[in-house]
């Protein structure tokens, strides 16, 4: 019986530095964009306190830029909540994705507390693994990493404010798409659905970006439209199991 | 400050819901078979939509932008470390702008 315990703990532990580590990429990409996070909440005048919050209780990094620009703006309370709202509805296909895919039997609680790490970057990498079904423990690992690393970068934002030169982190800001290549290409060389699906969802996001009349569509609203048209497509084309090699 | 707290807490909660309601109420529920497939497709679409048209303003500058795209694209097609990508593409964006 404690052998059976032991095993199960190792597991566990297992599962969850597998996640941490697997996290290393994310965490590349969020320093420069939590350190311009930190930086310009404080030159919009943002105390302190309030912008460290912000990453702790919210972690998401498209709210925060546009929180702390619409307060900055003098935006009314309810205005900001509704707007962070609309932005982060896309967590909510992400969510529905991932809900299939988690090991049965993962308790409520622990599904709950995974819930709270799941961003653009997380679901992705955590979405691509090639197993068929994820431990929801790699999964807190993974959001760990990811939750440490934007933290850590607000306050070095907020502390060593200027910190590196600007041409790095210029380049640094391609960081995150790169990853979402490295993680769409291996699915791309598995199936021509990842590729004709992914290829289709970013000629709707460049149709809602670039048209004049739905240009003032917000970014999150964009890409949730791009991603139900995109995997509605896909369900349509390639309805079976058989599809997915 | 006091409703800069509230704010905060707001924004908190509707992140959070979106987040955590599928996940934890969608668990067990059996879809149909369409919407399955819906949901297995959701990852490659959102990856679209996230890269493209988006990674053209990531590094202020378009041209330097597709350079590191590219080398991106190569690298992710030889199969070499995730870490060891996106540190080869910053590096790539960081000398075209160096040189150019």
């Amino acid at each position: 019986m404690s052998g059976q315990i032991m095993a199960e703990k190792n597991r566990v532990q297992g599962a969850l530095w597998q996640g941490c580590k697997a996290g290393i990429p994310i965490a590349i990409g969020y320093l420069p964009i939590g350190m311009t996070f930190g930086l310009l909440a404080r030159a919009s005048g943002m105390p302190d306190q309030i912008t460290i919050m912000m990453s702790v209780v919210i972690f998401a990094g498209a709210s925060q830029f546009v929180g702390v620009n619409m307060l900055a703006l003098g935006s009314t309370m309810g205005e900001v909540i509704f707007t962070t709202f609309v932005l982060n509805l896309r967590h909510l296909l992400m969510s529905a994705s991932l809900a299939p895919r988690i090991e049965p039997g993962s308790s409520k609680g622990l599904l709950s507390a995974v819930s709270f790490g799941i961003t653009d970057e997380t679901f992705s990498l955590a979405s691509t693994q090639p197993t068929p079904k994820l431990n929801p423990f790699f999964l807190l690992g993974l959001n760990l990493t990811a939750f440490a690393a934007w933290n850590a970068a607000t306050w070095i934002g907020l502390f060593i404010a200027g910190g590196l030169p600007d041409s790095i982190k210029a380049s640094m800001g391609i960081a995150l798409y790169v990853m979402f290549i490295a993680l769409l290409i291996p699915a791309c060389r598995q199936t021509k659905a990842a590729l004709i699906i992914a290829g289709f969802a970013m000629a709707v996001n460049s149709l809602l970006t670039f048209l004049p009349t739905l240009s003032n569509m917000a970014t999150g609203l964009r890409i949730v439209c791009a991603t139900v048209v995109g995997a509605l497509l896909g369900a349509v084309l390639f309805p079976g199991e058989e599809d997915q090699v | 400050m006091t409703i800069l707290w509230v704010v905060v807490l707001g924004m908190g909660i509707v992140t959070y819901l979106p987040r955590m309601l599928p996940i934890v109420f969608l668990k067990g529920v059996h879809l149909p078979r369409f919407w399955m497939a819906f949901l297995r497709y959701v990852p490659f679409a959102a990856l679209g939509a996230l890269i493209f048209p988006g990674i053209l303003s990531s590094t202020g500058d378009t041209a330097s932008a597709v350079c590191g795209g590219a080398v991106a694209l190569l690298l992710s097609w030889a199969k070499i470390n995730i870490v060891l990508i996106v540190l080869g593409s910053i590096g790539a964006v960081y000398l075209w702008n160096l040189l150019l």
